[in-house]
């Protein structure tokens, strides 16, 4: 059976694993709606991670780290740019080729630079983002539901948590009130009408890109320096591609894809207790594996169509020629 | 709407172009061992020597090879039709288990040449399922073969992993593995062949599959270019739309395709399992369904460039394991960078030396036509 407690730290971790995805799938929302798929989200996080531990090691502060994160975020969203936009290159292509050059790099660099199998030095304290106590958290810790609601499970994350959720709301913003948003939102359907109306196509996509590369960033340098205290090899793990499986599940729009970040935050915070535990009454236990695979087998569903449909940006994927 | 890129010369589009893309990313791999401080023309001098320096290394070498020239067909032939399967990776672990089952149930009583076949056939048809959904689903549901390919990577990855812990696991064996297979399941090495004659050629892993993946080269040639489905699945790919008026349908050429794709990805397996290990361990693949994409791109999916370019990570493999043991500082990691960066220049920037050789060529043509 599971009870009170497993569940209320199930929560919990929800929150935390909810984190990398969400910050992931907010980029690659901006990137897609522009026109430009991104593969190489899962490269650019592992770059990011990589930079984050290097750059908080060195100078001891979070922030220099996470600038640093954001800056290798950035630059591999510069390369996917220049050859998906400037080079019209095929942009699957790019994606895998920054994802593994990403797994080679920061491995490479790791093991040579600090002998430890490809890991970054661990970091102190000073040099991580420490868990914060939201305002009126202490106030509020007795009162029933609204205590533990407010203090035990929003209140105590890192920075980074609170930016990831506060993204949803300005990405919707940005992205349906807003001039820049109502662009990008064309661009990604119609590049030809946009580039009637006398408005720079390459600029626009450059923009969905590297704002894509600074989420890709952040979340990249929450792996290293917020939820760890170090770099690992391949700690992204994965979680930009179902980043990506969370952006067609949320049908590339910000309000959903913070209900499908939680979701499949919610299936990885429940693999750890359900691990060799039995349903009640069937004791049928349930393979770790199945729900490891879960967010996968569930984009596969909605992308055949069973739940819903999930139209992506109509000029998604193919580079725009300008007509002369 | 203009024609985006100039039109070479034909020995310059098909010979220099894939030659310089290819150069390009080596020497920015290079760039990257001056950056941690080692020579790349030292690292070079004993990749070289590691993966060619004696007939059991050029074995390993071919090893490898073998793999990857299936991998590389899986991808090439997807993309003569438009498809990109981004899939090989789980479909040469899905295609180990059908040569576990075939090898578990035959390596007791059965000599390795009836065995061999068998698993051989059992590979393909693990494969070949295993493309088959995502290629369903493209072909009828309108999902991006893409994105179910990579989730399937996945699935399969956790499918494995429970069938390995779950099922295939002996009581005995530590690890996820199988029970380690009796000789009736060994595909003879190239070495032992070497044997009857007298040479000696030490253990390498070499085995006949590489004559096996040959022969995958060549049918899918034949496929391709001679004939009816194989111009089908050209025209498909060139142009979806004119091959629906030609009257060619779009769902048996996806389907077809990719169950070959599958099927070709699924062979690497036997490879791996039967001339290797000899048992099917967690994530066997290890990466050589992605490094066909490197193969196919650089390659320019023509099964003999496929065969070439799957020599050459085959070098890069074996040498690459040989750099890292005498030089610890460039690790095997460097082997995923020049992957990357010859998908990079052979594929996302195939184009950008390209203005630069229009030139070269538009202007000697027209002194040519001056002199004249």
């Amino acid at each position: 059976m599971m009870d009170a407690t497993i569940l209320w730290s199930v929560l919990d971790s929800t929150i935390r694993l909810t984190t990398p995805i969400l910050l992931c799938c907010l980029g690659g929302l901006y990137s897609e709606r522009s026109g430009v798929f991104d593969i190489g989200i899962e490269g650019k996080m592992l770059f990011a991670a990589f930079a984050a531990g290097v750059a908080a090691h060195a100078s001891g502060s979070a922030y220099f780290g996470l600038l640093a994160g954001i800056g290798a975020g950035v630059v591999f969203s510069a390369l996917h740019g220049f050859a998906c936009i400037t080079q019209r290159g095929n942009q699957i292509i790019s994606g895998v080729a920054i994802n593994f050059l990403a797994a080679g790099m920061t491995a490479l660099l790791g093991k040579a630079w600090y002998q430890q199998g490809g890991k970054t030095p661990q970091l102190e304290t000073t040099a991580r983002f420490q868990p914060m106590q939201l305002p009126g958290a202490m106030a509020v810790k007795d009162v029933p539901v609204l205590g533990p609601v407010y203090e035990g499970l929003l209140s105590g994350h890192n920075l980074l948590v609170y930016v990831s959720f506060l993204a949803v709301p300005l990405t919707w913003w940005v992205v349906y009130r807003t001039r820049f948003g109502l662009r990008l939102r064309a661009v990604g359907e119609n590049p030809a009408a946009v580039d009637t109306a006398g408005i720079s196509v390459t600029r626009l996509r450059y923009a969905g890109v590297l704002i894509c590369g600074v989420f890709a960033g952040i979340a990249g340098s929450y792996l290293a320096i917020a939820q760890s205290a170090n770099f690992s090899p391949n700690m992204s793990a994965g979680r930009g591609f179902i980043a990506l499986a969370a952006l067609i599940f949320a049908k590339w729009n910000p309000i959903g894809a913070l209900g499908a970040c939680l979701l499949f935050g919610f299936l990885e915070a429940l693999a750890i207790p359900l691990q060799g535990a039995s349903i009640p009454g069937i004791g049928w236990k349930v393979p770790v594996q199945l729900i490891t695979a879960s967010p996968y087998i569930l984009t596969v569903i909605l992308l055949a169509g069973f739940i819903g449909k999930a139209i992506p940006p109509k000029a998604g994927g193919v580079a725009y020629v300008k007509e002369r | 709407m203009s024609a985006p890129f100039v039109k070479l010369p034909r020995w310059v589009d098909i010979g220099l172009m894939p030659v310089v893309n290819v150069f390009a990313g080596f020497l920015l791999a290079g760039l990257v061992v001056l950056f941690i401080g080692e020579s790349p023309l030292n690292a070079l001098g004993i990749l070289v020597k590691g993966a060619l320096g004696s007939v059991n290394n050029i074995f390993y070498t071919l090893f490898y090879a073998t793999s990857f020239i299936f991998t590389g067909l899986a991808v090439a032939v997807a993309f003569h039709a438009g498809l990109f399967n981004i899939g090989g990776e789980g479909q040469a672990y899905v295609g180990g288990l059908g040569v576990a089952l075939v090898a578990l149930a035959l390596d007791k009583f059965m000599p390795w040449y009836i065995t061999a076949p068998l698993a051989l056939l059992a590979s393909m048809v693990f494969g070949a399922l295993w493309a088959m959904i995502p290629a369903y689903l493209q072909a009828r549901r309108g999902s991006h073969i893409v994105i179910t390919t990579i989730m399937f990577n996945f699935i399969a990855s956790s499918m494995m992993v429970y069938i390995l812990v779950k099922v295939l696991k002996p009581a005995t064996a530590m690890g996820p593995q199988t029970r380690p297979f009796e000789s009736g399941a060994f595909v003879p090495r190239l070495g032992q062949v070497l044997d009857l004659f007298g040479i000696k050629s030490g253990s390498a892993p070499a085995n006949l599959t590489f004559f096996v993946a040959l022969l995958a080269a060549w049918m899918v040639w034949k496929l391709i270019w001679r004939t009816k489905f194989g111009y089908e699945m050209r025209t498909f790919g060139f142009n979806p739309t004119a091959a629906a008026y030609a009257g060619i349908s779009a769902f048996r050429v996806t389907m077809l395709t990719m169950l070959i794709s599958g099927a070709l990805a699924g062979l690497m397996s036997v490879n791996t399992v039967l001339g290797g290990v000899h048992k099917v361990e967690l994530d066997f693949v290890a990466g050589a369904g992605f490094v066909g994409i490197a193969v196919a791109l650089m390659g320019r999916s023509h099964p003999l460039g496929v065969v070439l370019a799957a020599l050459l990570f085959g070098i890069l493999y074996q040498g690459g394991a040989e750099l890292s043991f005498q030089v610890p500082a460039i690790s095997r990691d460097m082997i995923l960078i020049i992957q990357a960066l010859v998908i990079l220049f052979a594929g996302a920037l195939e184009n950008m030396f390209r203005p630069f050789f229009g030139h070269l060529f538009a202007r000697r043509e027209t002194t040519a036509a001056g002199a004249a």
